[in-house]
Order: C-alpha cells, then structure tokens, then sequence
C-alpha cells in the first residue's frame, strides 16, 4: 500500500530542480560551443575527436546511473522500512541509464566508422557493453510485470543487484581479453595529463553538465513515477468503492 | 543441535524438490521426447547452414553451448510451468520451508538434465561434424560441461522462478537470461575448443576458462540462494 498522500502540487518541478535545470542549460550551452567550435581538432583523430565530447560523458553517467540504480535497490532490500521512493529512484535511474548507455553506444559506433572504417567491431568492451545494456532493458521489462508496486519493488531490485555483476565484468574485460578499444588516453599509468588543457576542460565540463542532465531527470521521473502509482491507487480505490456501492444499492 | 536440525531440514527439502523435479521427468519425458530431440534438430539445421566440414569443426563447440542454451529456455519454462500451475509454488511458499533448499533442489535437477542434454549434444557433434578429441581433453570437457551446466542450472533457476507465472514469460525469459549466460557461452566455447583442439587451441589453455566458469557458479549459486526466496515470496 502506497504510504503517500495524494501529491499538493500539480506539477514536477521545485526549487531545487529550477536550479540545477538552469546550472544544466549553462553548462551544457557551454560544452557546446566549446566543443564544436573553441577546441582544436585533435592531431591524429582530426575533427571525429568532438564525438568524445558526448561520448565519455554519456559513458560515466550511464555506469553512475546503473550504480544509483544498485545502490538505492540495496537501500529497499535491505532497509527496514522498505521504503518505495528507493524503488522510484532505482527505476527513474535505469531508465534514463539505458537512454545513456545508447547514446554512449551509438556515439562510440560513429566514432568507430570514422576511425577504425566499422561503426561494429567484436570488441570486448563493447560487446558486454551492449549486453550491459539488454541487461537494464531486461530490469525495465521486470518493472512492468503484473503485480503490486511491492511486489514490482522486490523483483527489480533483486534483479538490479544481480545486474550490478556484470558491472565490474565489463571494466576488467580489458584487462581480461586482449582489446581494440581506446585505452585511457587522459591519465597515463603515472598519472600524467596527456590531453589539451581546453579539450580536458570541454570534457571535465561534459561530465558536470551530462551528470547534471541525469540529476535533473532522475527527480522529474521519481516524481512521475510517484504520481502514476497514485493515480493507480486511487484508480483501484475509486472501483472498489464503485463495487460497494453497486453491492449496496442492490 | 538447532543448526544441525535446520541444516538436515534444508538438505531434505532439497532432496525432495530435486527427486520431485526428477520423477516428474522420468514420468512425463519432456525432455527425453521433446528437448532432445529438438537440441539435435538444432545441430543438424547448423550443419545445413554453415554447409562446410572445416567450419563445422572450427565451431562445434560454439554449437554445443548455444543448442544448450535454446534447450535451457524450454527446460526451466517447462519445469517452472509445472511448479505455477495449480499453484504448486504458492503451496510450498506457504509451507514455511526455506526457499534456498527449493532453489538448490530445483537447480541441481535442472543441472543434471542439462549433463545429460550436453552428453547427447556432444555425441552428435562427434558423429555429424567429425571432431575428435584426446584424452587430457576428455578431462577438460567432462570437467567443462559439469561446471557449465552447474552455472546455467543455478542462473536458469533463478530467473525461471522469477518469471515463473507472469505475462509474457516465454520472451522475457530470454531477454534476461540471455545476457547473463554470455559469459558461460564464451567461457565454455572456449575451454570446448581447447579440449577438442580447435583452431589449434591448446588443451591448457581451457583450464583458465573452466575457472571463469566455476566463479560463475559460485557467484549464481550464492546469488541465487539468497535472492530466490525474495523472487517468488508474493
């Protein structure tokens, strides 16, 4: 049984969501233009290395999103109160994770067409990357099974937590099987920067703006979510109290 | 003395679950009449489809692995199909018995029907794609198929009891067991060719893939114990 009241506001948005969207608009308006117009083409790569603008960013907020995901299933398992906001919170970041896994995917296979002449190689990390991404699918289909919106609490996050596996899977499968994808170019096993002092900007800019995008996100979907299981509730409380009222005038 | 007592209780129930699964087997022979066969089916169709003697043996183990996959899907729909209808699940749920020994019990039975599955599927390798194999790699085989089959029989249960009774089970099963079996398919291709001396594989270099499969094992086997009681308690 849902625990909330009905919602006051009619809307999704806060204060704090205006915030960060704004803080969103800026950064991203700024990794734009210095993405595709401030930052020099790169010596080898030529004009191809501004995917890695959109890429690498999307790339971290997709992991960060399936390990928000594990992390708050963990809390709902595991927490006494099993509280549904952690279930909310755990679907809201798995979806927009897979919206980012095939941003991340699609951008790495334009990056692949221009550099290594394949938009598809069976690379490593691709491959379980894209199986990563079947994966969270898979966890969305489980939220949409028939059932209470416990019952879909305790499924999913069951299954988030089993998911959160092939996680690490996917990191060590470098290291594990021998690998066409780029190595880490920024940091060098020493530690040394080995990028331009504006396209490491442009890129630690990406990574702010794209986590704020997913941060902004996650508390617009958390709230839908919250609404649209309301309106269920309130829907089946409305036909229940329909019936008895059927029962009792016959 | 409690622990004791709670351990033999688990060991029973898992026993009676898994010689519950087996006899409904020997009883009814699905997989014998229908599985089976289908898995051979599914040999001959690659051999009409690769049409080519040198390929056939350069991926005969790929083949093996992935018939015993499809073959998976039929097995634990089937067993789980068994265990929903008349609501046999609810019934042991409600029984108060420990859910792991019911997951042991279950995993062990399908485990088994997959040894017996990889045995057939194996022999029809060896008599429609002419592969042959030596003596160390029979040892690294029986030793692959046993950890393999242990690691789709926990893994295969798992989801099974998860999508056991809901719309839509027999394409959602797939769409989540398939990503997660991907590491058995590779690592038990792999070590398949190794002891078959595929593409000029060396038979020590299976060994390494045998122990990405026993950690596969181990973590489902874990996994699956603690999650499958939360899975199916509704």
């Amino acid at each position: 049984m849902l625990s909330q009241s009905a919602p006051k506001f009619s809307s999704t948005g806060t204060q704090a969501t205006r915030i960060v969207g704004a803080l969103t608009i800026i950064v991203m308006t700024w990794v734009l233009i210095s993405g595709l117009v401030l930052t020099p083409a790169d010596v080898v790569q030529g004009e191809s290395v501004r995917i890695m603008y959109v890429h690498v960013p999307s790339a971290w907020v997709a992991y960060l999103a399936f390990i928000v995901t594990a992390i708050a299933s963990a809390f709902y398992i595991f927490a006494k109160r099993h509280s549904l906001g952690f279930d909310r919170v755990a679907g809201a970041s798995a979806e927009v994770g897979v919206m980012f896994m095939v941003i991340t995917l699609v951008t790495g296979s334009l990056w692949g067409r221009l550099t290594w002449g394949e938009f598809w190689q069976w690379d490593p990390r691709l491959t379980t990357t894209a199986f990563l991404l079947v994966t969270y699918v898979g966890y969305l289909a489980v939220r949409r099974l028939d059932g209470s919106v416990e019952q879909r609490a305790r499924r999913s996050a069951v299954i988030a937590l089993l998911a959160v596996l092939e996680i690490p899977l996917v990191h060590f499968s470098v290291v594990f099987w021998r690998s066409l994808h780029q190595r880490a170019t920024i940091l060098d096993p020493n530690g040394d920067v080995k990028m331009d002092g504006l396209m490491l900007f442009t890129l630690f800019s990406g990574v702010v703006g794209f986590t704020l995008v997913f941060v902004w996100l996650i508390l617009h979907r958390q709230r839908t979510m919250l609404l649209s299981d309301l309106a269920n509730q309130s829907g089946l409380d409305a036909a229940i109290l329909a019936r008895q009222n059927e029962s009792v005038s016959i | 003395m409690k622990k004791t007592a709670i351990k033999t209780a688990k060991r029973r129930v898992a026993s009676a679950v898994f010689i519950k699964d087996l006899r409904i087997e020997a009883r009814s022979r699905v997989v014998t009449n229908q599985v089976l066969p289908f898995a051979g089916l599914i040999m001959v169709m690659f051999a009409f489809a690769l049409d080519n003697d040198d390929v056939l043996q350069r991926v005969a183990g790929g083949l093996i692995w992935l018939a015993t996959i499809f073959s998976l899907f039929i097995i634990v729909q089937r067993s789980f199909a068994i265990d929903t209808s008349d609501s046999a699940l609810d019934s042991l749920r409600v029984a108060g018995i420990d859910l792991s020994a019911v997951f042991f019990g279950k995993a062990v039975a399908l485990t088994l029907q997959l040894i017996a599955l990889d045995v057939v599927l194996i022999g029809a390798a060896f008599l429609l794609y002419q592969i042959q194999v030596s003596a160390l790699g029979v040892v690294l085989l029986v030793t692959c198929v046993v950890c393999a089959t242990t690691g789709l029989g926990f893994v295969g249960t798992l989801y099974g009891g998860l999508t056991a009774g809901t719309n839509g089970r027999e394409t959602l099963l797939p769409l989540l067991l398939l990503p997660v079996v991907a590491p058995v398919l590779i690592a038990a291709t792999r070590a398949t060719e190794a002891a078959l001396g595929s593409s000029g594989a060396e038979i020590s270099e299976g060994w390494a893939w045998v122990g990405l499969l026993t950690i596969f094992a181990a973590v489902f086997g874990v996994g699956g114990s603690l999650a499958f009681g939360p899975l199916i308690d509704e």
